[in-house]
């Protein structure tokens, strides 16, 4: 075993946990979570199932941790992983995989199959196996705060242009403020207009905000690479921010790993709870909607629909808010076939749209979102994450369908009653 | 030993060695992966864990509308067969008998032309699902040595029963100390191989959906 793969060994075993032991133990190798995954199901490649992706780190679990494993193990029938596997998995753990868990909701056994996949990883990139396209950003997200390489001066100009265009005052580092609003590095170097949506339905409900200027960027690079240590530093610039500026809660941005990053993972990963709440833009909204500070007029009447983010609803458990916000200003919604908990993912997420070298697999597997939307013959997309914004985008273009991608916090905004 | 002898030892001491086995393994197992532990979830929950997770226990035996050819057919080849393999099991006139010198009460048995029905479905689900197992494409990739020793461990006491009840010229005595044997080999690989889901699946789901409760996720 060379020093690497002992390294993702090591690692590996220390990512087992009870779940993950427990995960392992029940698996019939039955195949039905390979159903569920778009990867799986748009190339017909059966090494895309997801139990078989984890192969790896379940034979670390067979040789470390089960009496038979260890048994094969020193009678030398089953051998340590390797170097050349790891390099052969990593293709199927990262370029594969964008962790959008729609295998963990149909396993029989119950097994939580990404819960496995983003713990995989850990191991992966401690032993140096995981995409330059990834690594790269997470240089950059460590080294410059934003994976895109957006600086506190894009930030800045964007903010100027907002104000000028809005006739607002964009708030930053305003002391005691209750509300600090993330952004991610796509929305501010390409969707800035979601800064003066969110500046004027804030004015409108009375909302005391601020933007902070040492923490604004939202996403994390971190938890889609894998690296654990990485992720809690750029929480921990996060928590310094609004510690500093004494807000009451943190507002996670329309983007889906943002929000598992930073509402989920974010205080295990560094180890305690926050003295602030996390809420996402839409759950705010949709708080606001019930306590009616939330008016608006005039509806979108070209049929549209919903674009589920996995880290905001699968992972998340933001479900109904987004629906029940687009009522409001959509009087043609309608739904995917299969939506919600099981909305099929963009293709982008878990760190794909940040490695080059997946997008022709990524641009595969958007089949299905071009069959579901096929089936509905809308001319909207609405969502609310900026990489799936992105993905869309790329996706129709290539299949040069006409259909407009719109964030659900612009929608709102749109149709905003401030008279 | 003669035959007797040997039939004897299976009925009695083998067969009390093989259930201590099977039951402390099993327990051992399950315990040892919860022994693991797992850190305490730090982030706010939304959500109660203990409801979602029971919840998802019970969720996770049905259909869903989502479902596969590939889907159904193990769901329902799965149902068949435990369905089958249970009911030969515990209804059997004579397993009965066994089980009231163990436990120490019996129940109503089925009639031998129920329970011929119920073994063969066991059988016939088993071969399904092996047949499947060679063909199919993900499962060829994903299965390993222990998913055929588990099968051949699982038909062997269904088929040496099936020839008990329907004599096909070989020495009772033998068939019934071979059928007796492999049941114990059964139950003494289910803690090591892959069949212990038979107690982790409650385990595995409720991790599960505890996990999906506590981020208040409605399934
Ligand atoms: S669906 Fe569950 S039990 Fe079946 S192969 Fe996948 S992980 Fe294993
Ligand atoms: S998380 Fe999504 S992409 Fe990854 S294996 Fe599961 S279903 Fe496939």
């Amino acid at each position: 075993m060379s020093s690497k793969s002992e390294r993702a060994t090591q690692v590996l075993v220390e990512q087992i946990d009870a779940p993950i032991a427990s995960y392992f133990t029940s698996c019939v190798h039955c195949g039905m979570c390979a159903d569920a995954c778009l990867f799986y199901n748009e190339t017909g490649d059966p090494r895309y199932t997801p139990i078989y992706k984890l192969k790896p780190m379940r034979k670390v679990w067979q040789q470390e941790f089960t009496l038979m494993g260890r048994l094969m193990k020193m009678l030398g029938l089953s051998k340590p992983i390797t170097d050349e596997e790891l390099k052969e998995w990593e293709t199927l753990v990262y370029d594969g995989c964008t962790l959008c868990g729609k295998c963990s909701t149909v396993c029989p056994m119950g097994n939580d199959l990404v819960y496995m996949l983003r713990k995989m990883r850990e191991g992966m990139v401690a032993a140096g196996y995981a995409p330059d396209g990834l690594k790269g950003a997470m240089t950059r997200a460590i080294n410059l705060g934003s994976p895109m390489g957006v600086t506190l001066k894009t930030l800045q100009a964007q903010i100027t242009r907002t104000e000028k265009e809005t006739g607002l005052t964009i708030p930053i580092d305003v002391k005691g403020a209750e509300y600090m609003l993330l952004l991610s590095s796509a929305e501010i170097a390409q969707f800035y207009e979601i800064i003066g949506a969110a500046a004027r339905i804030f004015k409108q409900a009375g909302v005391s905000w601020t933007l902070c200027s040492e923490a604004f960027e939202g996403t994390n690079t971190g938890i889609q690479i894998g690296a654990s240590d990485l992720a809690a530093e750029l929480i921990e610039r996060i928590v310094a921010g609004a510690e500093k500026l004494k807000v009451k809660a943190v507002i996670s941005p329309e983007c889906g790993h943002a929000y598992t990053a930073l509402r989920w993972e974010g205080p295990n990963l560094i180890g305690r709870p926050y003295p602030f709440k996390v809420i996402h833009i839409l759950e705010l909204l949709e708080e606001l909607r019930l306590q009616g500070k939330l008016k608006t007029k005039g509806m979108e009447e070209q049929r549209l629909t919903f674009h589920d983010p996995c880290q905001l609803v699968r992972r998340g458990g933001v479900i109904d808010p987004p629906r029940n916000l687009l009522k409001q200003v959509a009087s043609n919604f309608v739904e995917m076939t299969e939506h919600g908990m099981h909305n099929w993912c963009c293709g982008g997420g878990g760190g794909v749209s940040a490695n080059e070298r997946a997008h022709p697999l990524k641009a595969k597997v958007f089949d299905v979102k071009k069959r579901q939307l096929d089936e509905l013959s809308v001319t909207t997309i609405v969502t609310a994450c900026s990489n799936c914004r992105n993905m869309l985008d790329e996706g129709l273009e290539d299949h040069n369908m006409d259909i407009e991608v719109v964030s659900l916090t612009e929608t709102i905004a749109e149709h905003l009653d401030e008279s | 030993m003669s035959e007797v002898e040997l039939l004897n030892w299976l009925r009695s001491t083998g067969l009390h060695i093989s259930i201590a086995i099977f039951v402390i393994g099993l327990v051992f197992r399950v315990v040892q992966n919860l022994l693991i532990g797992a850190d305490k979830n730090l982030a706010a929950p939304r959500g109660s864990k203990m409801g979602p997770g029971l919840a998802t226990i019970v969720r996770r035996s049905f259909f869903h509308p989502h479902m596969t050819y590939r889907g159904y057919f193990t769901l329902i080849a799965g149902y068949l067969f435990h369905l089958g393999f249970l009911i030969t099991l515990f209804f059997l006139s004579q397993h009965i008998i066994l089980f009231e010198s163990i436990l120490g009460f019996g129940w109503p048995a089925l009639p031998p032309a129920v329970i011929d029905v119920t073994a063969i479905l066991g059988i016939a689900a088993l071969i399904a699902v092996l047949i499947h197992r060679l063909i199919d494409p993900v499962l060829k990739q994903i299965s390993d040595y222990q998913d055929y020793l588990a099968w051949v461990l699982t038909m062997f006491p269904l088929a040496t029963g099936f020839l008990l009840m329907h004599p096909m010229g070989a020495s009772y005595s033998v068939v019934l100390s071979l059928h007796i044997l492999s049941f114990e080999l059964l139950i003494i690989a289910i803690p090591f191989t892959k069949l212990s889901h038979m107690l982790s699946i409650f385990i595995s789901r409720w991790y599960n959906g505890a996990m999906a409760g506590y981020k208040g996720i409605k399934q």
